[in-house]
């Protein structure tokens, strides 16, 4: 079984469809690619993904349980997570606090015990800093925690997303344009890490990207989106060459 | 001497003054809104305390804990009914809305309890210290006032800064979205705030009447705009600001009345906010809000 299935899913923002009739399949510790034109819809299917937007038709069935329309910090429970096409970290908040506000719902304790700071506060404190630094190791913010979100340089910030995200122990990582703003050294190290990261948290990942080169190099299958209706779907090699994309982004000769 | 005495009657008016606008700041900073019932529900918790303790003999501070509970239960009912309905809302329609509780609120302490001013016995029982050979009093209600805000203050400023519910309080500060999208409950954190809120606000009746001993329907109202002013003034959000402009505040207002006028003390105090929020308008600690273009 997949691990997201999405059918026929459709919204309309009053008059205009913005996604129609929308097929998706993504299997467990798959790289999936979503491409597309500028406003051909990919960050509202992200956004009906994540229950930003309720769709107005279809299904999403995550893991073998139906999704739709649940609202955003249910749908983060039930295990998917995502970063932002323009970075949206807490800015004013410690990169160790960031990472942590991704861990909250798996370390709960009760408000009377954070009051009085009782032992099993101190515990689960300690426990949380312990998994929060040990994302951060990984994506190499370790030497940062004290610092707010806001004093870290463009590319870090791209990587305390993905630490974050990664803090609500997702099942599907949803990634908007991870390699935006990023030179071609960044993007290829970025490629990397999102490999590793799927091998070592065992997740599967959807990403928005433009870089073709970048989605071409990572991704195990793509859906290309026109409109709001996919175009094509296949691996990198049958997107490449087939003419309906290339028409697409080239323009036609019609 | 008598310049001291007043200066620190201020710093106790001030810190109620604080107390009250903690409830404006913390909901300001998390729900983006004006909670102006916020005033009477330190009334209500003030009839609570005074029908428990004044007319019903209980422990003094059992009475608290019980005001506290039932200003909590308001708070979050408010919350519940008024406000969260309106969240995608315009914000001037929320603040109609609250504009609307607290008459409410005022409206119903009438029709229950009579517009009959009560004559509230102070919750303090500390006798007054004697400094300077008796040259300086400081009144227990004072020591009370500060020590409470302080305690308050110090704890509050941990629990948003070390815990967990507190991140997300701050989270959802920031942003309410991305913190939705990292798996934290608005709604809850937002009833939260209020809760939090209206356990201070009761405290903070308990204190005002006590050191200010007369309790009508209308008992929260002044008090309520001066801490929103606090507020203001400090830099709305920020619970540090909600401290400096409550004490502040308090010791404008008491000096005014000491040395200039007693019946142009508020107008000076009004004065003194529209001064600071023209040099400074995002209040003594407010931080600009930089929106990215």
């Amino acid at each position: 079984m997949a691990l997201l299935e999405v059918s026929n899913l459709g919204i309309a923002f009053g008059g205009l469809q913005a996604v129609d009739k929308l097929d998706l399949r993504i299997e467990q510790g798959q790289l999936y690619g979503l491409i597309g034109p500028n406003g051909a819809g990919k960050t509202t299917v992200f956004n009906m993904l994540t229950g930003v937007y309720k769709p107005t038709e279809g299904n999403i069935v995550l893991d073998g349980r139906d999704i739709t329309g649940l609202p955003p910090a249910r749908i983060s429970q039930a295990g998917i997570a995502r970063t932002f096409q323009n970075i949206r970290l807490f800015d004013k908040m410690s990169v160790l606090d960031n990472v942590k506000v991704g861990l909250h719902n798996r370390y709960k304790y009760n408000m009377l015990t954070g009051i009085l700071r009782l032992p099993a506060y101190r515990e689960k404190e300690h426990e949380m800093n312990r998994e929060a630094r040990k994302l951060l190791k990984i994506f190499e913010l370790d030497k940062e925690e004290k610092l707010t979100a806001s004093q870290l340089p463009y590319g870090k910030q791209r990587k305390l997303e993905i630490a974050r995200a990664l803090a609500t122990n997702p099942k599907l990582l949803l990634l908007d344009e991870p390699a935006a703003g990023m030179n071609p050294n960044e993007t290829a190290e970025l490629m990397n890490t999102i490999k590793f990261v799927r091998d070592t948290f065992h997740i599967s990942v959807l990403l928005i990207e433009h870089d073709m080169s970048f989605v071409m190099g990572i991704c195990e299958y793509i859906t290309v989106l026109n409109y709001g209706r996919e175009l094509a779907r296949g691996t990198g090699k049958e997107i490449r060459n087939n003419p309906n994309v290339i028409a697409a982004y080239l323009g036609g000769d019609d | 001497m008598q310049f001291l005495s007043n200066l620190i009657g201020g710093v106790s008016l001030g810190s109620v003054y604080a107390l009250i606008a903690l409830g404006y700041t913390m909901v300001y900073g998390i729900a983006r809104m004006l909670n102006f019932a916020h005033g009477d529900v330190i009334m209500v918790g003030a009839y609570v305390v005074f029908f428990a303790f004044c007319s019903g003999g209980m422990n003094p501070l059992l009475a608290i804990l019980i005001a506290m509970a039932v200003c909590t239960l308001l708070g979050v009912t408010i919350e519940r009914i008024a406000y969260r309905p309106l969240r995608e809302a315009p914000s001037l329609a929320v603040l109609i809305t609250a504009i609307g509780v607290s008459y409410l609120l005022q409206n119903g302490a009438l029709l229950l309890w009579s517009a009959n001013p009560r004559a509230f016995t102070s919750v303090v029982s500390i006798p007054p210290i004697s400094l300077f050979g008796g040259r300086l009093t400081i009144p227990g209600n004072t020591l009370v006032n500060v020590v409470v805000c302080l305690v308050i203050m110090v704890g509050l400023w941990l629990f948003v800064n070390r815990t967990t519910p507190g991140h997300a309080m701050q989270a959802v500060s920031e942003d309410r979205g991305a913190a939705q999208l990292m798996g934290i409950n608005v709604n809850a954190t937002i009833s939260l705030t209020f809760a939090i809120g209206s356990a201070l606000a009761a405290v903070a009746g308990a204190l005002l009447c006590s050191s200010y001993p007369m309790l009508q329907p209308t008992t929260g109202a002044m008090p309520g705009i001066k801490a929103f002013t606090a507020a203001v003034f400090g830099g709305i959000g920020s619970i540090p600001g909600a401290l400096l402009g409550g004490i502040l505040l308090g010791v404008i207002e008491n000096l005014s009345k000491a040395y200039i006028s007693t019946q142009i003390s508020d107008a000076i105090v009004f004065l003194v906010l529209i001064v600071i929020l023209l040099i400074k308008p995002t209040g003594l600690l407010g931080k600009k809000r930089v929106v990215k273009v």
